[in-house]
C-alpha cells in the first residue's frame, strides 16, 4: 500500500507522544533552571585548592611545587612561590604559594593538574554557573577565591575524598612510624655512646 | 610508464543552454545545515549544480602546532576537541599512535574498557548522524531528538567514568586514566540491553518511509574505485561496496576476540549510507554484548608508563583506528624530547570531503545538503 | 612483500633509473620509509599503485615536515703552520647544514587488505631548501586523496606542488602570508583576543590602558 512506511512512522511518533504523558522514559525534558538533574558524582568543572582545618591560608595543602603550572595544557595557572616558610596543617614548615591564579576562561577542565599534583592539593569542583559581568578580571580566580575546605571536597566528591583522606592518613602514619624508628635509633645510639668513651681512657693506663 | 594512469578527476558538467549565466551561491558559513562553519561555493544552472567547491578553515585552531609546544600528555585534552562528538575514539587513536612510537604495552582490562567506550561512542555517533541527516531532509528534529535521548544516557555513563560528558580525556599512554566506578558495568549492560529497542524504533520510523526512500535512493552515488582512490573511509566507503574496516584489517586492540560483521552497501547512495550506519550500530551492540561478558580484573595502566616526563625515543610512527567517521590516524615524529617534533592528525572528515564535488555535480541543489549530511563530517576534525 | 628493502628492489626492477632508498626508523614502530627523488616521484607512485603485488591504491595520509637549518659545531683536524712548524691542530668549525621541507605519504592497500605486520608504506620527498626552491611534484594524479592534503601542505608549510589541479590555500584565508606550521613562524601580535592577565600581557595591558587614558 502506498504510504505504509509513513503510517508506520506516524504510529511510532504517536506512541512517543502519548507515552510522554504517562512514562518518565518518554519525557526526558527537564525544566532547567527551575528543575535540576541530580549531579553525577565524578563530574569535573574547574579546579579548586583544598585546605584542611578552618583557616584557608594556614591549611592550604599546596606547596607551590609548580608541577601543575608546567603540565597545564593551555597554561592557565600562574604561581608565585613565597620567600618564607610557614607551618602547614600538621606543623611542618613549608613554602606556600604567594600567588595562585587560575584563569578559568582559559581552563579547559582537563584535570591534568589534579592528576600530576603529588600533594593532593588541587581538585576539581562541580560549579559551572560562573558567568560574570566583569569581562577582564571576573574570570581570573586568585588564591582566596580558589580555596575550598576539605569538608566541601567531601560533600561534592565523597568517594574520591574518602580515598584521598585514607591515602594521606596512610602517608602520615608511615612518616610518623619512620620518625619514631629514627628517634628510637638515635636514642639507642645516644645510649650506646658513653661506653666507647670509657674504653680508650682505660687503654693507655693498661 | 607507457600507459597513462587512470585519473579520477571530477566530471565536467555542461550547462543546459550555451551562454546562460550561472547563478553563484555561497552556501554557508552561517547555515543551519552545514554541520558547523562550512561553506560551499556552488554555481547553479537553474536547479542543477554545475560547479561546487568546498571552503573551510573557519574553525582552524592549529592544533598541530599547539601539540608541538605542549608535551605528549598535554596534547591529549586537545584531541578531545577534534571530532567533538566522539572524544573517546580520538583519545584512543592518539594513545595508540604514541604506544606504537614508544613500544608500550596495554593491559587487558584497559583494552576491554577501550573497546566498550569506543563502541558506545560509535552507537551514539551513528544515531546522531542519522538524526542530523533527517533534520536536513526536513524532519525537523524528531529522529534527532530520539537519538539524543539515547545519547544522553551514554553521555551520562561517560560522565560517571571520566568526569565529563564530551571532553573525556580518558585514555593514557599504556591504558586508561582511572578505574571504573562501582556498578558502572552493570549500568552499561542495562543500557546495551535497551539499545536494540531504540534502533528498532528508529528503523520503524525511518527505513520504510517513502519520502526518505524517494529523496535518498539513487542520489549522491559514489563509485567504489573513486572512493578508494580518493581515500574515503568509514561508512561512506563501505556503503560504496568496498570491504575495508580497520578493526578487521589492522587487528588493533582486542577486536580479534569479538565476532562482528561488516555491512556493505550495493549502490553507494545516501540510502545505503543511512542503512550502513544503522547496521553498524547493531554490530556495535553485538561487540558490546560480547565485551561486557568478560571484562577481566587487573591493572588499567601499564605499570612502567610515566605520566609526567614522558620522553619516547627518536623515531616516528603512524597509528590509526576505525573512528565512527572513518580512518582517524595520528602521525608522530619524536626527537627524543618531551614534545613531539611533528604531530599530524589524519582527519577522516577532511578526506571524505574530497568527493563531495563528484557526488553533487549534476544533482539538484536541494540534494546538495542531503549529500553533504550523508558524508557526516565534524568541522572540528576538518579544520583542526 | 612488505619490507622496505623488498619494495625498493621491486621498484628498481620496474624502473631501473629511479633513485629510491630505504630510510630506517629507529623507534619500536619499525615503520621504515622510502625516500624518493622528486624527479622520479610520479613514476614510482604510479608503479606502487598499479603493481599487482603491491597494489597500494589508498593514500591514507599526506603531510609535510619542516626541518630547519641546523648549526653544527664540529672539531676538525687541519694542518696549520704554527711557529714555522706544520702541526695538526684541532679546530672547532661551525657550519650550517641546510634545512629542507619534506612531504611524507602513508600508503596502504585496500585491494590486499590486512598486512602482517600491519603498517603503511611510507614515501618521502625532500625539497632542495626552505626558501626559494620549494617545488615538489604533486601526487594527486596518482591518488586523489592527496588533493586536499597537498593544498594543506602548501598552505601551512609552503611546498609548491607542480601539477596539482587547484593549488590554493585551504585552511588559512586567501590573503594570508607566511606559512604557519614552519618552525620559525612568529605569529603577529595583532590579535584581538582576551589576554590572560599576568606577566608580559599584564604589562602590555597596563601600557595600553595608560595610553588610552592619555588619549581620552
Amino acid at each position: 500500500m502506498l504510504g505504509e512506511g509513513m503510517l508506520k512512522g506516524l504510529a511510532e511518533t504517536a506512541k512517543n507522544f502519548a507515552g510522554s504523558f504517562v512514562s518518565k522514559e518518554r519525557l526526558t525534558t527537564v525544566q532547567y533552571p527551575e528543575e535540576r538533574i541530580a549531579p553525577i558524582e565524578n563530574t569535573r568543572d574547574f579546579p579548586f585548592l583544598v585546605y584542611d582545618g578552618d583557616d584557608a591560608m594556614a591549611g592550604l595543602r599546596c606547596v607551590a611545587c609548580q608541577i601543575c603550572e608546567k603540565e597545564c595544557p593551555p597554561k592557565c595557572i600562574y604561581i608565585v612561590k613565597s620567600t618564607d616558610k610557614k607551618p602547614d596543617f600538621v606543623g611542618k614548615m613549608q613554602i606556600y604559594p604567594a600567588r595562585f591564579d587560575i584563569d578559568i576562561s582559559v581552563c579547559m577542565s582537563c584535570q591534568i593538574c589534579v592528576e600530576v599534583c603529588p600533594f593532593e592539593a588541587i581538585k576539581m569542583d562541580t560549579e559551572f554557573e560562573l558567568s560574570t559581568t566583569d569581562r577582564f578580571g571576573g574570570l581570573l580566580y586568585d588564591r582566596e577565591q580558589l580555596s575550598r575546605s576539605n569538608e566541601h571536597y567531601h560533600k561534592i566528591h565523597p568517594t574520591e575524598a574518602a580515598e584521598v583522606d585514607a591515602r594521606l592518613a596512610e602517608e602520615k602514619a608511615k612518616a610518623e612510624a619512620k620518625a619514631k624508628a629514627a628517634a628510637e635509633a638515635a636514642a639507642a645510639k645516644a645510649a650506646a655512646a658513653p661506653a666507647p668513651k670509657e674504653a680508650p681512657a682505660k687503654e693507655p693506663g693498661a | 610508464m607507457a600507459t597513462a594512469l587512470k585519473s579520477y578527476r571530477p566530471p565536467v558538467i555542461e550547462p543546459s543552454e550555451e551562454g546562460d549565466e550561472l547563478l553563484e551561491v555561497a552556501m554557508g558559513p552561517h547555515h543551519p545545515s552545514t554541520h558547523g562553519v562550512f561553506r560551499m561555493d556552488v554555481a547553479l544552472d537553474g536547479e542543477r549544480v554545475i560547479r561546487l567547491k568546498p571552503v573551510f578553515g573557519y574553525l582552524h585552531r592549529n592544533h598541530e602546532k599547539i601539540a608541538e609546544t605542549a608535551s605528549y600528555l598535554a596534547a591529549m585534552p586537545y584531541t578531545d576537541r577534534l571530532d567533538y562528538f566522539c572524544s573517546l575514539t580520538n583519545n584512543w587513536a592518539y594513545a595508540l599512535a604514541v604506544e606504537k612510537l614508544a613500544g608500550i604495552e596495554v593491559p587487558e582490562r584497559a583494552e576491554y574498557i577501550r573497546v566498550i567506550t569506543a563502541e558506545l561512542t560509535r552507537v551514539q555517533n551513528h544515531a546522531s548522524a542519522i538524526g542530523f541527516l533527517l533534520q536536513e531532509m526536513g524532519a525537523s528534529g524528531t529522529p534527532l531528538m530520539y537519538a539524543f535521548r539515547e545519547r544522553e544516557k551514554i553521555l551520562d555513563l561517560f560522565e560517571e567514568l571520566t568526569g565529563s560528558r564530551m571532553m573525556c580525556n580518558y585514555m593514557r599512554f599504556g591504558g586508561c586514566r582511572v578505574e571504573l566506578p562501582k556498578g558502572w558495568l552493570e549500568r552499561v549492560r542495562t543500557l546495551v540491553d535497551g539499545l536494540p529497542k531504540f534502533l528498532d524504533e528508529t528503523e520503524a520510523l525511518l527505513t520504510g518511509n517513502e519520502i526518505l526512500m524517494a529523496r535518498t535512493q539513487g542520489v549522491g552515488v559514489l563509485k567504489p574505485d573513486l572512493a578508494v582512490n580518493a581515500g574515503v573511509t568509514g561508512p561512506m566507503l563501505r556503503a560504496a561496496g568496498v570491504n575495508y574496516d580497520i578493526r578487521k584489517v589492522d587487528h588493533y586492540g582486542i577486536y580479534d576476540r569479538f565476532k562482528f560483521r561488516v555491512p556493505l552497501g550495493d549502490h553507494g547512495d545516501i540510502y545505503d549510507r543511512y542503512m550502513i550506519r544503522v547496521l553498524e550500530a547493531r554490530e556495535s551492540i553485538e561487540i558490546l554484548k560480547q565485551a561486557l561478558k568478560d571484562v577481566p580484573a587487573g591493572p588499567i595502566m601499564d605499570p612502567k608508563s610515566k605520566i609526567r616526563g614522558f620522553r619516547p625515543k627518536a623515531g616516528e610512527a603512524y597509528g590509526r583506528i576505525e573512528a565512527p567517521k572513518g580512518e582517524l590516524g595520528f602521525y608522530l615524529i619524536s626527537d627524543g624530547t618531551g614534545n613531539p617534533y611533528r604531530y599530524r592528525v589524519r582527519p577522516p572528515s577532511l578526506i571524505n570531503l574530497t568527493v563531495l564535488e563528484d557526488m553533487c555535480l549534476g544533482q539538484n541543489v536541494a540534494d546538495v545538503v542531503l549529500i553533504f549530511g550523508s558524508v557526516d563530517i565534524v568541522l572540528g576534525e576538518v579544520d583542526r | 612483500m612488505k619490507t622496505a628493502e623488498e619494495i625498493v628492489a621491486a621498484i628498481k626492477l620496474a624502473l631501473p633509473d629511479a633513485k629510491v632508498e630505504a630510510v630506517l626508523n629507529p623507534s619500536p614502530s619499525a615503520q621504515h620509509s622510502l625516500r624518493v627523488v622528486p624527479g622520479d616521484a610520479v613514476a614510482v607512485a604510479g608503479f606502487l599503485r598499479e603493481d599487482p603485488q603491491l597494489g597500494l591504491d589508498y593514500c591514507s595520509n599526506a603531510t609535510g615536515v619542516d626541518w630547519p637549518d641546523k648549526e653544527i659545531t664540529e672539531k676538525v683536524k687541519t694542518t696549520k703552520v704554527v711557529d714555522g712548524v706544520e702541526t695538526v691542530v684541532e679546530e672547532t668549525v661551525k657550519r650550517v647544514e641546510p634545512g629542507y621541507l619534506e612531504a611524507v605519504y602513508h600508503l596502504f592497500s585496500m585491494k590486499h587488505g590486512p598486512t602482517d605486520p600491519a603498517g603503511p608504506v611510507v614515501l618521502r620527498m625532500r625539497t632542495i631548501n626552505r626558501s626559494d626552491q620549494v617545488e615538489l611534484p604533486s601526487l594527486t594524479p596518482v591518488w586523489r586523496s592527496a588533493e586536499f592534503q597537498e593544498r594543506e601542505i602548501f598552505d601551512l608549510f609552503g611546498i609548491v606542488f607542480t601539477g596539482h589541479p587547484d593549488l590554493r590555500r585551504i585552511l588559512m584565508w586567501d590573503g594570508f602570508e607566511d606559512h604557519p606550521m614552519r618552525r620559525d613562524y612568529v605569529d603577529p601580535d595583532d590579535y584581538e583576543y582576551e589576554p590572560t592577565a599576568h606577566d608580559e600581557v599584564l604589562k602590555r595591558a597596563a601600557e595600553q590602558k595608560a595610553h588610552a587614558g592619555v588619549e581620552a
